[in-house]
């Protein structure tokens, strides 16, 4: 009723753009996946069947439905491959998060202690990165990790080894990839709570008998958990379906989602497959995105 | 329901809540609660409080006043503990807190922000300073209730803050910082948030409190008016330093210096020098006003050159001179001149005159009749008197 009064008509129209956005670049693509993990792969452009052709008349499109099957989805859950990958994906988000956590968490709370003109310094240092290419900067890891790379020449020169380690396409190279390239991630939400913070509260919680530590656990922790929830999320979502850090970083022994997508879509040119992992992946998904959505809408709610 | 809140000597619970109130030890008697010694904090090169020295009698309702930066807050916060002081000493019942933690000091502290914490219930925010003196859970219980009645919130216990009320958050704050029975109560402007007729109304109310809990208040403020209406003593502070410490009284009828005479409320000053002494009235000669007889004050006057100091309600209008009285009236200050300005603030009127030198005196009359029979207006001649004493001398 309100929104009627203060908003006028042009405003109006705007509110619905989000969802114009929505449905085009999200539920429609979305069709179409769906659709095409129903299909059985060919060798043929488009490379699966059935194709709805509405120029064929009903009765070919009615044969069209009846010839999609979940046939793809039963693959994916006998096939050791697949459930072996999602697992993957989930441990590697899982551990990459909580270092993540681990190490971002300190170094937000240090730059929410500086004084105020040296925040924007520190936060500068922290969005940097982003100004180069993120594949350059996986491409600069490589050869930072490589065999006869910066990191081994430094190692060797300080004789903390004597032969040259393995570095490159491993779990650690990978790892440091992933908490290298989504540190910022975490940071960002992490400040944004840790730097509203009022100084008087701390202030209040020593004065009211709490050590420094207690003033932590009992105050500065509890009111950041949601800037701890949604650096999680913005860093677990998006590291579940990572495929350049572990396919340019990790050993090719076993696979993220990612690359068994990749490999299914590209290199196998079954699309029908690569569609249903993309939608199986989203499946599992939507159980963070729901929190991390209602999470923002408490936030929304008590600012 | 609750009874009647607690003496002083119930305050040790918190110090040890498992036993039987610990008996306090006994102050030296000629210490008083609370002794500043000589502090000097530094910010760099800046000295927020310079050597300053006060003393605060147990069950004192004390106000710091003074202009902002005058480093009243910063001497409650080492009175806190958020500061600590580069020099001298803070002997609360003659041990030196100086050293300690805030967290380990038997003084608690309102926040002007209030500071309560948005995760917590209002009950678990006033709980919060009793769990951490390890308080038993029915005891907690008990305390918080009895807190709660105390600032009039029953009913309010399970709201979030942000979901309160600006004088709501106030009476939380002042309850959370109050459960703990503190020594001395800190109050940093708690009342600067509200609007006036709720501060005028909250300013009984924490005299009120002050007075049934017997405890020690340490109020700053930078609003004359609220400090001389709850506090028992007031020290003006100014650049550091404390430039009187006196009853409201004392400090508007007997400031000790010009700077405190202009501070607190309106003030006329006339410049002038010392001419003769007689008979306990001294006689300055002014360049605005002419010679003022004044009452030679206690203190000694010893330098020439003085200031005549005359609060505008002392000063009384009339159409003519005032009638002559044999034994006074030779000492009565006349002074003639136009109004300029008259405005009614409905208990007074405040009037403006422009005397004959060209100077301005301000005069301040009672309107105690409703009818304005004694009203003047601009630009009416007028004569501006004053008794000897009504007037203080300050130095220049």
């Amino acid at each position: 009723m309100s929104a009627r009064r203060i908003f006028t008509r042009p405003a109006r129209r705007a509110a619905i753009a989000p969802y114009v956005w929505m449905v085009l670049f999200f539920l429609v693509p979305f069709a179409f996946v769906l659709k095409i993990s129903l299909s059985q792969t060919v060798i043929a452009q488009p490379p699966y069947l059935p194709v709805f052709d509405p120029t064929q008349g009903f009765a070919a499109l009615k044969a069209a439905f009846a010839a999609l099957s979940l046939d793809n989805f039963r693959l994916l859950v006998s096939d050791d491959l697949y459930v072996l990958s999602y697992l993957r994906s989930l441990v590697v988000a899982t551990v990459s998060t909580s270092i993540l956590l681990a190490i971002g968490y300190p170094i937000t709370y240090g730059m929410a202690r500086l004084p105020k003109r040296w925040q924007g310094l520190a936060m500068m240092l922290v969005i940097i990165p982003f100004w180069t290419s993120f594949l350059i900067r996986i491409y600069a890891w490589i050869n930072i990790l490589q065999h006869d790379g910066l990191l081994n020449q430094i190692l060797l020169a300080l004789h903390l080894v004597s032969t040259p380690v393995v570095w490159l396409s491993t779990d650690s190279a990978m790892y440091l990839g992933m908490v290298y390239s989504y540190l910022p991630f975490m940071i960002l939400p992490l400040y944004a709570t840790l730097a509203r913070m009022d100084p008087a509260l701390l202030e209040a919680a020593a004065d009211l008998g709490s050590s420094p530590r207690q003033a932590f656990w009992l105050v500065t922790f509890p009111l950041s958990l949601p800037g701890i929830g949604a650096g999680v999320l913005l860093c677990f979502i998006p590291i579940v379906g990572e495929f350049v850090i572990p396919d340019l970083l990790a050993g090719s022994d076993s696979l993220m989602i990612g690359q068994t997508l990749w490999l299914e879509f590209f290199t196998n040119k079954d699309w029908p497959v690569a569609s249903a992992v993309a939608i199986v992946l989203l499946l599992l998904l939507v159980a963070p995105l729901v929190l991390y959505d209602r999470l923002q809408r408490r936030q929304l709610e008590h600012p | 329901m609750v009874e009647e809140p607690t003496t002083p000597e119930l305050q040790a619970e918190v110090a040890a809540p498992a036993v039987k109130p610990a008996p306090q030890p006994a102050p030296a008697p000629d210490l008083p609660l609370l002794r500043i010694d000589s502090v000097v904090k530094k910010f760099g090169s800046f000295r927020a409080v310079d050597r300053l020295s006060l003393d605060i009698r147990a069950g004192e309702f004390f106000a710091l006043l003074g202009p902002s930066g005058c480093g009243k807050t910063t001497l409650l916060r080492m009175l806190a503990g958020f500061e600590t002081p580069d020099e001298g000493h803070i002997l609360l019942e003659g041990r030196d807190i100086a050293p300690m933690m805030p967290h380990a000091r038997p003084v608690n502290m309102m926040f002007q922000s209030y500071a309560l914490f948005p995760h917590l219930s209002v009950r678990d925010n006033i709980a919060f300073g009793l769990r951490r003196a390890g308080m038993e859970r029915v005891q907690t219980d008990a305390r918080v209730a009895e807190m709660v009645a105390l600032v009039k919130l029953e009913g309010l216990e399970k709201r979030k803050p942000d979901q309160l009320s600006g004088g709501q958050k106030q009476r939380v704050a002042l309850a959370r910082s109050l459960a703990r029975r503190p020594r001395v109560l800190l109050l940093d402007e708690p009342l600067a948030a509200l609007d006036k007729k709720l501060r005028e109304s909250t300013q009984f109310e924490l005299m009120e409190l002050q007075r049934r809990l017997g405890m020690t208040f340490i109020i700053v403020t930078h609003d004359q008016e609220e400090a001389m209406t709850v506090a028992d003593r007031i020290g003006v502070m100014d650049q550091g330093r404390l430039e009187q410490v006196a009853t409201p009284r004392e400090l508007y009828e007997a400031p000790a210096s010009r700077w405190i005479a202009e501070f607190v409320g309106d003030i006329n000053i006339f410049e002038g020098q010392l001419e003769g002494r007689d008979a306990g009235r001294l006689t300055i000669s002014t360049r605005d006003a002419g010679t003022i007889t004044v009452a030679e004050p206690r203190h000694a006057v010893t330098k020439p050159l003085v200031c005549v100091a005359i609060r505008p309600e002392k000063v009384k209008l009339s159409r003519r001179g005032p009638v002559a009285d044999s034994g006074h009236s030779h000492a009565i200050n006349r002074l003639e001149g136009i109004v300029t300005d008259a405005s009614y603030l409905g208990g007074i009127t405040s009037y403006k005159v422009k005397l004959d030198s060209g100077a301005v005196i301000l005069s301040s009359m009672a309107n105690t009749a409703r009818l304005d029979i004694d009203a003047y207006s601009a630009s009416q001649r007028v004569v501006a008197w004053f008794t000897p004493d009504d007037c203080v001398v300050l130095e220049q």
